[in-house]
């Protein structure tokens, strides 16, 4: 089965046992002239699932980019368990933080991308073992184990010798999902996972993401999925024109939306799907 | 005719250029590429100022002939305090020199592995410098064996130059023999030959790395 939560207090200490998974604050970030996200605020409870819909460049990827610091945001903070990330504490100007702080503070992220990311040198297993030995500094046989073990709970523990460019999209995309779970994160963001697959291979990736919801763990899902948004969410976030636009249970957003442009999006989609 | 007994007579004076040859270039091709990967990762480093320096570095030594280089070595070396004898002035002109070709082929590498597998290592808490080592270097020797192949192969010809500042390597000696026999043909086609050999057998060790590095 899945890790749950009791397995992952192995990780990194919380901060603060009390503080929320993720915790977004008028969250501001411009590309030059353009601003991608005007002012997001974003609680996300312990074992939630959250999905962010909304139309290309609306700031949902950037979002979750800068939940993840992999983008530096320009106003607002991000907390990863009660702490800042990408930035110091303090008063005055803010200065970034150094690189071991920022990994520190998002250990117990993982993160799960459109295009996959695997590395193509590595086997499967290769790549769910290097931060193992690296970062956690197991032994080899110790990262082997628990990389398997991994690969397992995505069903993929038949492919580990294989190197991805020897697997289909569906199992590249579960293999990425083994390399972040081997390392017990406590939150999972996965930035539109499904967007680049053929049709076929999409259900297989959502029934490990669908079985990783139901085992508690908490998620920020970027998705063009509806059905999974009304079947797996808590609550969806509709974003535009890097707003929050409304959210919600999935039953009201996705059902009785309440702003034209969440109803404009969702009829678009519903012609395009039919 | 070609009188195969003149080339016989001098068959070791020109094995020893050969020999010098190989020692020179095989010694400026490991400061070329070791000095140049150094400097791709400088070109890309978050300093500007970092960046800046190794930038004006490559654009100056590609922007120079080597002869000048060479000249500024050995004739205007002592000037600085720095009294070389003709050889290692070689090894280190061709090899500086090179580093600044090396470090665009390498720069190149490093930015066609995608910026993706770089978020996804950071992602599980990779550092930099294990990125670079275990995710960006493996791929990259991949990819830049050819043109660093090409690059040894400039490398090797350029050396000829060498021949001006009495270095004595494969095409001062078949001037000497040149000078000595005043034979024209014989020399510069024996000389000739033995570069295409040299370069041959490079070209071929080219494709058995590319063969054994490739995987992806």
């Amino acid at each position: 089965m899945y890790e749950t939560r009791s397995g992952a207090n192995a990780g990194p200490k919380l901060a603060d046992a009390t503080a929320l998974p993720i915790e977004v604050r008028g969250l501001a970030k411009r590309f030059g002239d353009v601003e991608v996200l005007r002012g997001i605020d974003l609680q996300v409870q312990p074992s939630e699932v959250v999905c962010v819909i909304g139309p290309s460049g609306s700031g949902k990827s950037t979002l979750l980019r800068c939940i993840a610091f992999l983008e530096i945001y320009d106003e607002g903070e991000v907390r990863i368990e009660g702490r800042l990330l990408g930035y110091r504490e303090g008063d005055g100007p803010r200065r970034l933080s150094g690189e071991r702080e920022i990994n520190e503070v998002r250990a117990c992220l993982g993160m799960v991308f459109q295009h996959f990311n695997l590395w193509p040198h590595m086997t499967a297993l290769g790549n769910v073992t290097e931060a193992l030995r690296v970062v956690k500094r197991m032994s080899r046989a110790q990262a082997d184990e628990a990389g398997l073990d991994a690969l397992r709970k995505v069903g993929l523990q038949g492919q580990a010798r294989q190197y991805p460019g020897q697997l289909s999209g569906g199992q590249k995309q579960r293999v990425a999902i083994a390399r972040a779970l081997a390392l017990q994160p406590r939150v999972m963001l996965f930035d539109e996972p499904t967007s680049a697959l053929d049709p076929e291979l999409v259900g297989e990736v959502l029934s490990v993401m669908r079985q990783l919801a139901a085992d508690g763990m908490t998620m920020v899902v970027v998705t063009h999925e509806m059905g999974f948004a009304a079947h797996v969410a808590n609550r969806v976030v509709f974003m535009d024109e890097g707003r929050i636009v409304e959210q919600g249970a999935p039953a009201d957003v996705l059902t009785a939306p309440r702003s034209v442009r969440l109803k404009q999006f969702l009829n678009t989609w519903r012609e395009r799907s039919i | 005719m070609i009188d195969t007994d003149m080339i016989a007579r001098y068959g070791p004076l020109l094995l020893a250029g050969l020999v010098t040859t190989v020692r020179v270039c095989a010694l400026a091709s490991l400061i070329a590429f070791a000095f140049g990967l150094v400097l791709a990762l400088l070109l890309g480093a978050r300093l500007m100022i970092v960046r800046a320096m190794a930038r004006l570095y490559v654009e100056v030594m590609r922007g120079t002939p080597i002869l000048v280089i060479l000249f500024l070595l050995y004739y205007g070396g002592p000037s600085f305090g720095l009294v070389l004898d003709a050889e290692p002035v070689g090894v280190l002109g061709l090899g500086f020199y090179g580093a600044a070709y090396f470090a665009e082929i390498f720069r190149a590498g490093f930015e066609s592995i995608p910026t993706g597998q770089i978020e996804a290592a950071r992602m599980v808490g990779l550092r930099r410098r294990h990125i670079v080592r275990r995710i960006q270097i493996p791929q990259m020797l991949g990819l830049i064996v050819p043109p660093s192949v090409n690059q040894g192969i400039i490398l090797v010809k350029e050396s000829a130059v060498l021949s001006i500042i009495t270095v004595a390597e494969l095409t001062k000696n078949s001037m000497q023999m040149a000078n000595e026999t005043f034979a024209v043909v014989e020399p510069f086609l024996a000389v000739a030959l033995l570069y295409w050999l040299l370069i041959e057998a490079i070209s071929w060790s080219g494709r058995w790395i590319e063969r054994r590095v490739r995987h992806v």
